[in-house]
């Protein structure tokens, strides 16, 4: 059979992730020290796997509501509220998902007609643009820069606003450089999104892990944007939750309604134990995130000293779990680097190329490792980096 | 909040000052010096290892005593408690909520040697009204430890 030809030709033009390659090399090696990780290292706290178990005990196996089970709604609506300081109708505004990707996935197909431009800022998060993609919309990265911290400059997102603009993505901390927005940015942003009539998706994933202090902003509570904008989040990052796949979109209620269309005929539900297991997470796990924020902020500074003991110029990210040093004054690319790197030494950084070209130059290593770990690591990168003269 | 550098040190006494120093980017003296004024003022009291037992082949023998008390006029229980705590046998001593009054820890080499304690020492003592001891018969966590704990969760090595 003809293959090729039988694939849609959306899905076929979308590259192979740089992940899933780098990924294979890594697995054909033992004794890896990984800094190539996208998750906490921490298990999801004990009382939540517990409230899972017991779920599972009284039997709840069954479908929920196709938004999701109304106590988790409510308790969503009312963390949102609380943290982020916007006020959802949990009836008929949020929309429990099968993660944030899920969520996604879904508000870009509801919301793309063919051709719609979507505009993301880059290095980003490796599904964006192949989810536009998919989706039959043209993805519009807009580059970012180490001297704006990666942060998205409105001045710089103006000049990729066209006629065709529909959508913006925004995800700050971002994953795979830690950046945040600054709130005179994201008032830059939210006036340019009311002004070309853009409904704007922020990808909240890492919103309680950041180190910088001040509380975090989401666009989602500046003026003239809730009614255009879709919040996602989830309990992945800061509850240490990634394999329980849970996730929400707050939007009004027909943005909500369309997304619900394409979710009950694709997902029909969240999984009902993920569900109790969130629900546990929004009312007693509070404390636990800000255990395990204050232990990657140790790891942070650690990391960012080191890489600048070295002699690699790194930034100190605002948020998440990831450090993004620029490994071009090796004289390196980023694959080669990389590459290099684990030949050598056996630690696994991602490329930074692998989000995006404006990536290339970088290198995305995640901290949220053991700490002792995380101490050879660095010493295997000063070894290697000294064999580059 | 607790402060960092404490919370590590209750974790493990055993992280040397530059290790310390190197996880909350403080410097090795700074470190030094906030220990020091710690043991000096009594907040740090000691350091120990966190045993398991069940692998030294000693069989060491632990009791948890309830003991009530008759309270004395001034002082209510402290007088008590505190020269039963000076007994060598006596790991923990703590004044309770409830049903007694102190709660003891009582290590000993053997159960008669729990035993002779309880009989020789405690119950004679002016004041004690009465005790109710129990054996430990097996421990699973300990001072934040668990015993024959489970193996980390394998990881992907790389994920987006």
């Amino acid at each position: 059979m003809d293959y090729p030809s039988k694939i849609a030709r959306q899905v076929a033009a979308v590259p192979r992730s740089g992940i899933r390659d780098f990924f294979e090399l890594v697995l054909g090696r033992d004794d890896v020290i990984s800094l190539g990780v996208g998750e906490p290292d921490f298990s999801a706290p004990w009382h939540i796997r517990e409230a899972a178990i017991y779920s599972l005990e009284q039997g709840h196996t069954s479908y929920t509501s196709n938004l999701g089970l109304l106590s988790l709604r409510r308790a969503i609506a009312g963390y949102v509220g609380d943290f982020f300081k916007v006020d959802y109708d949990p009836k008929s505004e949020v929309l429990v998902t099968v993660g944030v990707s899920e969520a996604l996935d879904i508000a870009l197909r509801a919301l793309i007609n063919p051709g719609d431009e979507v505009l993301y800022h880059e290095p980003c998060y490796v599904s964006y643009m192949p989810g536009i993609a998919m989706a039959h919309g043209k993805a519009v990265p807009v580059a970012t820069r180490k001297r704006d911290g990666f942060s998205l400059k409105p001045e710089e997102l103006k000049k990729a606003i066209t006629p065709a603009s529909r959508i913006l993505i925004l995800n700050f901390p971002t994953n795979p450089t830690g950046a945040v927005a600054s709130r005179e940015d994201l008032e830059g942003i939210a006036k340019l999104c009311v002004a070309h009539d853009l409904v704007c998706i922020t990808d909240e994933i890492y919103s309680e892990l950041r180190y910088d202090g001040g509380d975090h902003a989401s666009i989602a509570a500046l003026p003239g944007m809730r009614e255009r904008t879709i919040l996602l989040h989830g309990f992945s990052k800061a509850f240490a939750m990634t394999g329980f796949r849970l996730g929400y979109a707050c939007a009004p209620a027909p943005l909500t309604e369309a997304m619900m269309k394409i979710h009950q005929y694709s997902m029909l539900c969240a999984p009902i134990t993920s569900q109790a297991a969130a629900l546990e997470a929004l009312e007693h796990g509070l404390p636990a995130v800000k255990e395990m924020r204050a232990s990657y902020l140790q790891r942070r500074d650690f990391v960012v000293k080191r890489f600048k003991e070295i002699g690699i110029d790194c930034h100190t990210p605002g948020g998440a779990f990831y450090v993004f040093p620029d490994v071009r004054t090796t004289g390196l690319g980023s694959k080669e680097f990389a590459l290099g790197l684990l030949e050598a030494e056996d630690v696994a950084a991602v490329p930074g190329d692998a989000f995006g070209p404006s990536g290339d130059g970088f290198l995305r290593c995640c901290y949220a490792t053991a700490f002792e770990q995380l101490k050879e690591a660095m010493t295997r990168i000063e070894r290697y980096v000294g064999t580059l003269g | 909040m607790i402060d960092p550098l404490l919370q590590l040190l209750r974790r493990s006494g055993r992280f040397s000052e530059s290790e310390l120093a190197e996880r909350l980017s403080l410097t090795p003296e700074e470190v030094t010096a906030r220990i020091a004024a710690w043991e000096k003022d009594g907040t740090i009291l000691g350091y120990q290892a966190v045993v398991n037992p069940g692998m030294t082949g000693q069989s060491d023998v632990t009791g948890f005593i309830e003991v009530r008390l008759a309270p004395e006029r001034g002082g209510g229980f402290d007088r008590l408690a505190k020269r039963l705590a000076k007994f060598d046998q006596v790991v923990s001593c703590y004044l309770m909520s409830g049903g007694y009054d102190l709660l003891l820890v009582v290590e000993g080499g053997d159960l008669m040697e729990v035993a002779s304690f309880v009989t020789e020492k405690l119950s004679t003592m002016e004041g004690v009204l009465s005790t109710a001891t129990h054996f430990r018969l097996k421990t699973y966590k300990e001072n934040g430890f668990a015993f024959d704990g489970d193996e980390d969760p394998e990881r992907l090595p790389v994920a987006p």
